[in-house]
C-alpha cells in the first residue's frame, strides 16, 4: 500500500515537514524532524533504485489522473540515480550539520535554516522525479528560491550580494526554461515529458521548436553554470554557510544537468540537437574553455571555497563534454560523473566546514600547518583531493576514465589532451592545500585548534570512503549509468 | 503584412520581454533589477495567456443552451500555469527584497557599484 505512493511520499514529506518545522521552532525537535525526514527519504530513494531495477520504469499518477492529462511521476535508471545521490547527500550532510549550523548561523534562525534545507531537498527530488514538464519549473523554482535563501544565510555581507546575484541569474535561466516550456505546450498541447516525446515534429515541424529549444538550453546551462554563465556560482559557494555549501555543491548545478539530458535526448532527440542544430560541438567548445579557465581560475584562489567552487564549475564541463560525444560512453562517463562528483564534492566541502569551524573563512594562509591540529580531517582532504583529480581506484578516475575512451572511440583524441591537462591543473590546486596544511609554518595562536568534533567527522569519512567504495566496486554506479545511458538513446538513431 | 499585424500580441510580449532584460542588465539600482526582472516574467505571462486564447471564444464554463449552438471555449490551462507562475513571480519578488533590505542594513547603499566598491575596501 504504502510502497505504491512511494514515488509521490519522496516530495510529500519534506515538502510538510518544511512548514511543522517552522510551527515547531524548538530547535532539538526541528533537527530531528529534518533528520529523520531526510534518512526516510533516502530509504525511500533506495526502495524505489530496487523497484526501476526489477521493472526498469515505475510510474505514478497523481491524484489517479491518467497520464497526459494529469500530472505524472515516471522512474527510470537515470532519474533514480539522481534521485538516490540527491537524498544521500542531502541525508548525511544534514548529519553533519548541527555542530556547524551551531557554529555559523544565529540560534533563533536554526528552524529556518532546517525548514529551507526540506524545502530545498523537496524541489530537487521533485526535478528528479517528475514527468511533467510545467511541474519540473515550479520543481526548479521550490529549489532555486530556497537555496538564495539559504545562501544569504552566510556570515560575511558578501553572501547577501552573492545570493542577489543568483537569484536575478537564475530567474533569468528559470524564466528562459518557462518560454521554452511554453512554446512546446503551443507546439504538442501536452506537458507530459513522454507524451510530447512521441508527439514532437523535430525534423518537419516549424521554426518554433528551434526557438523553444534554444530557450531551453539556454536557460538551463544558467542553472548549471556552464561556462561562460557561471558567474554567479563562485560567490555564492564562497559566502553560504559551509553546510550549505557542502549540499548546494554535491547536488543542484546536478540535478539541471539531468534535465538537459532530459531534454536533450528524450525530448528533442539527440538527431535534431546534435545533427540538425549542431549543439554537441558548441558544448563540446564550451566545456573544454570552461574545463581549463576555471581549472586556472581555481589555482590562484586563495579562498578555498571559492577554489572548489572554480573546481565545480570546470567539473561540470567534463559532465557536458561527455554529452556532447553523444556516444554510449560519453554518456555514461557524463552519468557516473555527475553521481561520482557529486560525493567529491560533497566530501571535500565538509573538510573546509570542518576547518571552518575551528579557524573561520578557510584561506591559505590560515590553514598553515594545521594537520598537527586536525589530523583526520587533514588526511580526509587529501583522500578526496586525490578523487578530485582522477587517481586511479577513486570515484573520480571512472568518469573520467570512460571519457577518455568515449574521445578514443570518436576520434577526438585532442579533447583526450585537454582532459589530462586539466587533471595536472587540478593536482596543482590540490597539492597547493596539502603542502599548505602539512608542511606550512603553523602560526603562534593555534594551539588551541582543535579536532573537529566526531558529529562532523563520521559523515565526513563516510563520503570520503564512499568516493572509494565507488571507485573499485563499479558495478553499481557506472553499471547503471550505463544502463542510464542506453535508455536514453534508445530508438534515437532512427530519425 | 496583415502577418505582422496579426500577431500583435507576440510583439508586445517581445517587446515588454527585451525592456525588462535591459533594465536587468543595465542598471545597478536593486530595486530597479528587481523590477526590471518582474518586466521580464511578465512578458512570459502574457506570451502564455495569448497562446491560450481562442478568437471569440469564451471562459470555458458550460453554459445552459441550445443543442445546435456552438460555444467556442478558450484554452484554460496556460491561464492556470501561468497562475502558479504568477505565485512563483510573487515570491522570487519577494525574496529579492528582502535580500535588498539586507544588503541595504549591512552595506548603507542598494546601487551594485558602490557596493562593489565597499567590498573591495579592507
Amino acid at each position: 500500500m504504502i510502497l505504491d505512493h512511494l514515488p509521490v511520499l519522496q516530495i510529500v514529506v519534506p515538502l510538510l515537514a518544511a512548514p511543522l518545522c517552522v510551527l515547531v521552532r524548538e530547535r532539538a525537535l526541528v533537527l530531528s524532524c529534518a533528520l529523520a525526514v531526510c534518512w526516510s527519504a533516502f530509504a525511500g530513494s533506495l526502495v524505489l533504485l530496487a523497484q526501476t531495477l526489477k521493472h526498469r520504469v515505475i510510474t505514478y499518477e497523481m491524484g489517479n489522473w491518467p497520464a497526459p492529462y494529469g500530472i505524472e511521476y515516471r522512474l527510470d535508471s537515470l532519474n533514480t540515480l539522481v534521485l538516490v545521490f540527491v537524498t544521500a547527500m542531502a541525508a548525511l550532510v544534514l548529519t553533519y550539520a548541527p555542530a556547524s549550523v551551531k557554529h555559523e548561523i544565529p540560534r533563533n534562525r536554526h528552524y529556518l535554516f532546517y525548514a529551507t534545507y526540506l524545502l530545498c531537498l523537496t524541489g530537487l527530488s521533485g526535478i528528479a522525479i517528475t514527468g511533467d514538464l510545467f511541474n519540473l519549473f515550479v520543481f526548479l523554482e521550490i529549489s532555486s528560491l530556497s537555496s538564495y535563501a539559504l545562501i544569504s544565510l552566510g556570515q560575511h555581507r558578501r553572501a547577501l550580494l552573492a545570493a542577489f546575484q543568483y537569484l536575478i541569474m537564475g530567474t533569468i535561466g528559470a524564466t528562459f526554461l518557462l518560454i521554452g516550456i511554453g512554446l512546446i505546450y503551443q507546439l504538442t498541447g501536452s506537458l507530459n515529458m513522454s507524451d510530447i516525446a512521441a508527439h514532437l515534429q523535430t525534423y518537419s515541424g516549424p521554426r518554433t521548436v528551434v526557438v523553444a529549444f534554444a530557450f531551453v538550453s539556454v536557460g538551463l546551462s544558467i542553472k548549471m553554470a556552464l561556462f561562460p554563465l557561471h558567474r554567479w556560482l563562485p560567490n555564492a559557494y564562497a559566502y553560504a554557510p559551509s553546510v550549505v555549501s557542502c549540499f548546494i555543491a554535491a547536488t543542484s548545478t546536478k540535478v539541471s544537468v539531468y534535465v538537459l539530458l532530459r531534454m536533450v535526448f528524450t525530448i528533442f532527440k539527440p538527431g535534431f540537437a546534435f545533427r540538425t542544430l549542431q549543439l554537441d560541438s558548441g558544448l563540446m567548445i564550451l566545456s573544454l574553455l570552461g574545463i581549463m579557465a576555471t581549472s586556472f581560475a581555481a589555482i590562484y584562489q586563495d579562498n578555498l571555497k571559492r577554489m572548489l567552487a572554480y573546481s565545480s564549475v570546470s567539473q561540470i564541463g567534463y559532465i557536458v563534454l561527455g554529452i556532447s560525444l553523444a556516444s554510449p560512453h560519453g554518456l555514461t562517463a557524463a552519468i557516473v560523473h555527475m553521481f561520482n562528483h557529486a560525493l567529491i564534492k560533497g566530501g571535500l566541502f565538509m573538510c573546509l566546514g570542518c576547518f571552518a569551524l575551528r579557524v573561520g573563512m578557510p584561506t591559505l594562509d590560515k590553514l598553515q600547518g594545521i594537520s598537527h591540529r586536525m589530523p583526520y580531517t587533514a588526511l580526509a582532504w587529501s583522500l578526496g583531493g586525490l578523487a578530485l583529480i582522477g587517481v586511479p581506484l577513486t570515484a573520480g578516475f571512472v568518469g573520467k576514465w570512460y571519457l577518455l575512451l568515449a574521445t578514443f572511440e570518436s576520434n577526438y583524441w585532442w579533447v583526450a589532451i585537454f582532459i589530462l591537462a586539466s587533471s595536472l591543473l587540478s593536482l596543482w590546486y590540490v597539492w597547493r592545500v596539502v603542502e599548505a596544511i602539512y608542511f606550512g609554518e603553523p602560526p603562534a595562536n593555534s594551539e588551541e585548534i582543535k579536532e573537529a568534533p566526531w558529529s562532523m567527522l563520521i559523515p565526513l569519512f563516510v563520503v570520503i570512503l564512499a568516493t572509494f567504495v565507488f571507485g573499485i566496486w563499479t558495478p553499481f554506479s557506472a553499471g547503471l549509468a550505463r544502463d542510464a545511458a542506453s535508455l536514453l538513446l534508445e530508438g534515437t538513431m532512427t530519425p | 503584412m496583415s502577418n505582422l499585424w496579426g500577431l500583435y500580441e507576440y510583439w508586445i510580449s517581445v517587446l515588454l520581454m527585451m525592456t525588462g532584460f535591459f533594465i536587468v542588465i543595465a542598471r545597478q539600482n536593486l530595486v530597479q533589477k528587481i523590477i526590471g526582472l518582474n518586466i521580464f516574467q511578465i512578458s512570459v505571462f502574457l506570451l502564455y495567456i495569448t497562446m491560450g486564447k481562442v478568437r471569440g471564444g469564451t471562459a470555458p464554463i458550460l453554459l445552459p443552451s441550445d443543442a445546435d449552438e456552438v460555444i467556442v471555449y478558450s484554452n484554460p490551462l496556460p491561464g492556470v500555469l501561468i497562475l502558479t507562475a504568477i505565485v512563483v513571480g510573487v515570491a522570487t519578488t519577494a525574496v529579492g527584497l528582502a535580500l535588498i533590505v539586507r544588503i541595504r542594513e549591512a552595506y548603507g547603499t542598494i546601487e551594485e557599484d558602490e557596493i562593489l566598491l565597499k567590498d573591495r575596501e579592507p
